[in-house]
């Protein structure tokens, strides 16, 4: 009876495994599919990337995402200014210096912090970002870059410490014990030894907090101000890809050009993810390959 | 080097173990334990400069615990517990507020070999470059003598700059050793280095430990009777946690014992 449990363990795992490729490409086929027409038919790529005219709604639509894109890439390039010191910091106390009960309070709180719902976070930017900046920096407006970058940076850090915690886990103690048996201090240790054997899995962890940057839309829509803005300072308010799509879609025609046009953005954000995670695989190999 | 050979010895031309100077090691009602269970109760033992020190016993005797107590490694297991007094040069080393600059005077090869993450030059550039010496030129003459020590150069010279770990098991120990020769330590331990070393490698070592011996004291700790028989100058034969004997290794294998245990070990009728 053992070759029908393995030959259906085997298909299980061949199903399980193949279902992550079939599922990326259905997605690509269904956003392009839906978004091909429109990018075909009425889309000038020239306004689509230099013009801040988002006005799908107008009589005479415009369709300029620049202040769009600017807006993720400035939330986002914010947030991992924060979040990337923040989080590679924690890791490195968790896992290097932490010991016994310490740690795995630690553990259990960040891993608490990654479950907090993205709608919470949007509201602690509305409600207590939102007031603190305008207090703090004596400006009109709470809602933008420095709202929004704060509150995805706070929301990145979890999820990229624990995988950045799990990345140092991995180097064996061999090395540290190796290295200390040489003379090294722990600081001299973490630098020499510790870090360079777990960058790959350090770069997965900023890699996915960039993801977790572009694709987060709630938090994002809360706090960003949600205006189509070219942003000048951290202060100003401006709007997301993400949070264009969400707020948008549910008021567009079905097979309509503004419907249409936010499946563009969707294009444009699969195409972007894809680059990012091809590029950290591609850096990746290229690291193991040396 | 570190210390010269005392006056003596380079006089006659012949490195042997300094017995007339004072010990480089001296332990006293050692006792180590994990968490309450004993490893090593009671011992006491002087090692001397420029000796090869041989421990054998079998396995769980507390050989390793001895080794991991003289380089104050017990640091990184918060279940170890260290009593009683280790000194070296006279000085114990639990006084030495500076733990790093005691360990890089000890040069330490693992059972199995231990390559950092780094290329073959890195690996013996490592404590180098800790001690702060930046010149290239420097390095690489410290990399070139301790490669050549460990018998290592001729196979690796034209890889330095590949990974440690690409290299075979044999070699990966030569450059542990190699590695454990840049730091330039006055006591070199290894522990059971041959375990994943082929008979060849193993006698190459052996050959060079003999060599190094002039230069340092040597502590080893191996499970093969006949390594130590080959090596050590003085042999102790730890049992249970316990230092049963302790002698001159050829007294030792002749069967000039104090306690039938130890010949009972080396005969290889337990153990």
């Amino acid at each position: 009876m053992a070759w029908y449990v393995d030959r259906a363990a085997q298909v299980f795992v061949f199903v399980g495994g193949i279902s992550a490729i079939v599922f990326i490409a259905g997605i690509f086929v269904f956003i392009t599919k839906e978004g091909l027409d429109f990018v075909l038919g009425p889309l000038s790529l020239g306004e689509f990337f230099t013009s801040i005219e988002w006005r799908p709604t107008s009589n005479n639509p415009t369709y300029g995402a620049l202040a769009l894109i600017v807006g993720t890439a400035s939330v986002t390039g914010f947030a991992m200014l924060l979040s990337v010191p923040l989080s590679l910091g924690a890791a490195l106390f968790i896992a290097e210096f932490a010991t016994g009960k310490t740690r795995e309070t630690l553990k259990i709180l960040v891993e608490m912090l990654a479950a907090i719902p993205s709608v919470v976070w949007g509201f602690v930017g509305m409600s207590i970002m939102h007031p603190l900046i305008i207090r703090v920096f004596d400006v009109p407006l709470g809602l933008g870059v420095l709202n929004a970058g704060l509150i995805l940076g706070l929301m990145a850090a979890p999820i990229m410490t624990t995988i950045a915690e799990d990345a140092l886990k991995a180097v064996p103690d061999t090395y540290r014990e190796a290295a200390e048996a040489l003379g090294a201090t722990r600081w001299e240790v973490i630098v020499k030894v510790v870090v360079p054997a777990s960058r790959n899995g350090l770069l997965a962890a900023v890699l996915l907090g960039v993801g977790r940057g572009f694709g987060e839309t709630m938090a994002v829509l809360m706090a960003s101000g949600h205006a189509i803005n070219l942003p000048t300072s951290v202060f100003d308010s401006v709007r997301a890809l993400t949070a264009t799509i969400a707020a948008e879609l549910g008021d567009t025609v079905q097979g309509g050009n503004h419907w249409g046009s936010l499946f563009t953005l969707g294009i444009l954000l699969f195409i972007v993810t894809f680059v990012i995670n091809l590029t950290a695989d591609i850096v990746v190999r290229g690291i193991r390959k040396k | 080097m570190v210390d010269a050979a005392p006056e003596t010895a380079v006089a006659n031309g012949i490195a042997g173990p300094a017995y007339d100077e004072p010990p480089i090691i001296e332990v006293r009602d050692l006792n180590i334990g994990y968490g309450g269970k004993a490893a090593l109760q009671g011992v006491d033992l002087d090692i001397y400069r420029h000796e090869i020190f041989g421990i054998i016993g079998p396995a769980n005797s507390g050989k390793t615990s001895f080794l991991r107590a003289l380089n104050r490694m017990d640091a990184f297991n918060t279940a170890m517990e260290v009593r009683g007094s280790i000194r070296l040069n006279g000085k114990d080393i639990n006084d030495w507020r500076n733990v790093y600059a005691l360990r890089s005077r000890i040069g330490v090869v693992f059972p199995l070999p231990v390559g950092l993450p780094l290329t073959v030059y890195e690996n013996v550039a490592f404590s180098p470059r800790l001690r702060g010496i930046r010149k290239k030129a420097e390095l690489d003459e410290v990399v070139e003598r301790c490669l050549r020590r460990a018998a290592l150069w001729d196979e690796v010279k034209d890889r330095l700059d590949s990974l440690g770990s690409l290299l075979s098991g044999g070699q990966q120990q030569r450059l542990t050793i190699a590695r454990a020769l840049s730091q330039e330590p006055e006591l070199l331990l290894l522990d059971e280095f041959s375990i994943a070393v082929d008979p060849v490698t193993t006698m190459r070592i052996e050959d060079v430990l003999k060599e190094l011996r002039s230069e340092m004291t040597i502590v080893l700790v191996t499970n093969l009777v006949q390594q130590a028989r080959r090596l050590a100058d003085r042999t102790a034969f730890f049992l249970m946690g316990e230092l049963v004997e302790i002698g001159d290794t050829e007294d030792l294998f002749e069967g000039k014992v104090t306690d039938q245990r130890t010949t009972g070990y080396i005969e290889g009728r337990f153990g």
